[in-house]
């Protein structure tokens, strides 16, 4: 089969180019699998990957127009021509590496970590399994950033908008009944952009790779800023 | 030679649970620490643990560290350090807790509890009933643990170098390690970083076998970089196969399947484990599972069409706890062996998976080399911990749920440790130019072009040689041979070239100079594989089948240089109770 990938070296290339190379499948083979037989045949072909399950989040890319992660993404389901590129809207580093600091800095502003004014017991924190239920599809996210660089908000105004990753996580310290800065939290998301720019067109929803539902999350931080502000 | 210099009190090379722990004691104290990661840390291979980790909570059953600290002495074939052992086992509880305050969505019981599982080799009373000490979140404890440490550093606001890959270890002209010169993969720039104390948690070296459950990124760096530097490494023929990965595939299928109830079965549907642990089944240790495993496949009794593996059953489970306990593990199945595990079982055969092994330490991380006066004297400023370090709690063999928990309880106590050794030694060293030249040859050597085989050709060769000659069992014959081999291919890395001249993220480079870190650490295994002349825990000899205590019963420490091999006393008094003395080991 032919796979075409972006190619850009800024060493050497002048400007971006797509590249055809043919690969042998194989019964069960992933993109992954298939970037790797890439890059056998030709060593300057770079891209990130790590764990090959679907847990450590390098590999995100956009194939055939839309963000996957390679190494869950099996090459039977993909039709051809397969084009792969790197994720839309980022600088490209270097063929399907992008610089994702921007998506690390949006992550990292919605403070995603527990925070907890009560003193602490000497065992656990009691949480009952329901509201520990509340979790669920939220500490999931392994920050692929599939879905913010597949979000059209997020294009626009990137640099005001927190996008769907970082708002996901938002809510998933929200959610959690052991977290005491609610006030602090809905505060920080006040405003025209950080939140609000969510239009709901869901194409977070629609790539993740983890099943995950960031608009939902958004909507939940809406609701609650609703509830606080009566 | 003018290379651009950062200073820090202290340098973590990895950031998986123990250099997240590490660093976020050190942060806390206001000691000025560089993280160094090949990798953005949500990245490193801890995401990828699944079970759980040990802690005697005694949430669900009766439990007590002591019963702890007997399972994993047993486990380890008597091979571990039962100081460590015992010191790990009663860190575990408040370990958890302090987990649990920092934000670690743990699954929880109908009382608020953390939940808890069974697994393997885990015993009440002293190798009674099964116990139920693995506290989980769902199937996805590494990541749930690795994520809330790394959101706990950026609170700490600890300073990260990410996706920097480290050469090697400098020293100054008095020979102390004082840091470590380091790769910007981005812009292919070295810098050196001058640290007055220098953790390595570089985690495993799965990646030296072709099957395995680890990551892409699991090529022993710091086991290396530690044999560069003249140390030996400890134990490591020890290397574990996990009963259970995805039959040709090698991902990971969590020993939680087992410990929730789910068992193993033939090609007949008979449930083998009975014959070969009668009492614990399916929950007898790791190195036991793997070879009953290999045994009914090599024996004609593997399932499927090549007969070649067996199936791990659980659809009597029912959809509800599958969900509910093992989403991640029937989201795998699904993907990568096209079996819902509510419906049909999984097809499973051991994978290559961990190194008890590793950069040998005291209990305090302290990495510790034979010198004048004894068999364990300290390295000024150079520490370990986690995958790559040997304390040794496991030994010859480790149980589940011990691995997150070493992260953890020795990241810890390094970070502590540090603390107090830069406190007391606050000057700054200088890296000998000497040194510094050693460590730039590293990366300089790939500038070469000419003639020579492309670097990455050998790694597969590599690595096949390594399951072929190093696997779960290994004979004389098989293992002088594959030594052979090994040899070889460390001549021919010699002429390796890189084609990819580039300096900007070439992925080639770094490939290049991991594949020299595994062939380091793969003729380690096959170096002190080759020499441990008995069978103990995950080193299995069919022609030495037995346990010999009064020959073996020591560490082996092998060097680089001239693959010397030598030895250390295993230390057999814990810290306060009694020892445990070896016994023939049963499940």
């Amino acid at each position: 089969m032919k796979i075409s990938v972006y190619r850009y070296n800024p060493d050497v290339d002048q400007k971006p180019r797509m590249q055809t190379y043919e690969v042998r499948p194989v019964q069960g083979m992933m993109l992954r699998d298939a970037l790797l037989e890439i890059k056998q045949q030709d060593e300057s072909f770079a891209f990130r990957h790590s764990c090959g399950e679907g847990v450590c989040g390098s590999d995100g890319v956009n194939v055939n127009g839309k963000n996957c992660l390679a190494c869950i993404t099996p090459i039977a389901e993909l039709s051809e021509p397969i084009t792969v590129r790197p994720f839309p809207g980022r600088p490209v580093i270097r063929d399907l590496v992008v610089d994702m600091t921007l998506f690390y800095e949006q992550y990292r502003a919605v403070k995603p970590y527990l925070i907890r004014t009560d003193s602490l017991p000497e065992r656990e924190i009691a949480q009952s399994p329901e509201d520990r239920d509340q979790l669920d599809g939220l500490y999931e996210c392994i920050l692929c950033g599939c879905c913010s660089t597949a979000c059209p908000s997020f294009w626009w105004n990137p640099e005001k908008f927190l996008g769907p990753a970082a708002l996901l996580q938002a809510w998933r310290f929200l959610a959690d009944t052991r977290d005491q800065a609610t006030d602090e939290r809905l505060d920080a998301l006040d405003g025209p952009y950080k939140l609000f720019r969510c239009h709901t067109i869901m194409n977070c929803v629609e790539v993740c790779p983890k099943g995950l539902n960031p608009t939902r999350a958004i909507g939940r931080i809406k609701d609650l800023m609703l509830e606080k502000g009566l | 030679m003018s290379i651009p210099t950062r200073h820090f009190d202290a340098l973590i090379i990895g950031a998986g649970g123990a250099g997240l722990n590490a660093a976020l004691q050190l942060a806390g104290a206001e000691t000025s620490v560089a993280v160094v990661s090949k990798v953005f840390p949500t990245r490193s291979h801890t995401v990828a643990a699944q079970g759980g980790v040990n802690a005697a909570l005694a949430n669900v059953l009766p439990d007590n560290w002591h019963w702890h600290m007997f399972d994993t002495v047993k486990g380890s074939d008597y091979l571990g350090d039962q100081d460590a052992i015992e010191f790990m086992c009663r860190e575990a509880i408040p370990t958890v807790y302090e987990l649990e305050h920092a934000g670690v969505p743990f699954s929880r019981l109908d009382n608020g509890k953390i939940y808890q599982r069974a697994f393997g080799g885990q015993s009440q009373d002293f190798g009674g009933d099964q116990a139920a000490r693995t506290c989980a979140a769902a199937d996805r404890t590494g990541h749930a643990i690795l994520h809330t440490l790394y959101q706990q550093n950026i609170r700490a606001k600890t300073h990260f170098f990410d996706e920097y890959f480290a050469l090697d270890l400098v020293r100054d002209k008095e020979g102390t390690i004082c840091g470590a010169l380091v790769l910007e993969i981005e812009t292919g720039e070295p810098l050196l970083i001058e640290a007055k104390a220098t953790l390595l948690a570089t985690g495993g070296c799965g990646q030296v076998f072709r099957t395995t459950s680890n990551a892409h990124i699991n090529t022993g760096d710091g086991c290396a970089m530690t044999l560069r530097a003249g140390i030996p490494l400890m134990d490591m023929e020890f290397y574990q196969f996990h009963p259970t990965g995805i039959a040709g595939k090698g991902l990971l299928i969590t020993e939680g399947v087992r410990g929730e109830g789910g068992f193993l079965v033939n090609q007949d549907g008979e449930r083998f484990m009975e014959r070969y642990a009668p009492r614990a089944k399916d929950l007898a240790s790791r190195d036991v599972v793997a070879r009953s495993i290999v045994t009914e496949v090599k024996e004609g009794r593997g399932a499927g069409e090549h007969a070649d593996y067996v199936l791990l059953k659980l659809d009597h489970l029912g959809a509800d706890v599958i969900d509910k306990r093992l989403p991640g593990i029937r989201e795998s199945s699904r993907i990568f062996a096209g079996a819902d595990p509510v419906r049909e079982p999984i097809p499973v055969f051991p994978t290559a998976h961990y190194q008890m092994g590793g950069i040998p330490t005291d209990r305090f991380g302290r990495v510790v080399m034979p010198a004048r006066y004894g068999s364990e004297e300290v390295i000024a400023g150079l520490y370990a911990a986690g995958e790559c370090a040997c304390a040794s709690v496991h030994g010859a063999n480790r149980l589940g749920g011990n691995s997150l928990l070493d992260i953890l309880v020795f990241g810890r106590l390094a970070g502590k440790d540090i603390i107090d050794y830069v406190r007391a030694n606050p000057h700054r060293r200088e890296t000998d130019p000497a040194s510094l030249e050693q460590a730039m040859a590293r990366l300089t050597r790939w500038e070469y072009t000419g003639d020579g085989v492309p670097a990455h050709q050998l790694k597969a060769e590599f690595r096949k040689c390594m399951e072929d000659h190093a696997g779960v069992f290994r004979t004389e014959e098989v293992m002088a041979e594959g030594y052979g081999k090994l040899c070889e291919l460390r001549e021919r890395f010699k002429d390796a070239r890189l084609a990819d001249q580039s300096k900007v993220f070439n992925t080639a480079r770094i490939e290049a100079l991991e594949l020299e870190n595994l062939i380091d650490v793969g003729l380690a295994i096959a170096v002190s594989a080759l020499n441990r002349k008995e069978s103990r825990g995950a080193h299995s000899r069919p022609d030495y089948p037995l346990r010999d205590d009064v020959n073996w019963m020591k560490h082996s420490l092998y060097y680089r240089d001239g693959d010397r091999m030598d030895y250390k006393p295993v230390r057999t008094k814990p810290l306060t109770v009694e020892s445990f003395p070896p016994k023939e080991r049963v499940y």
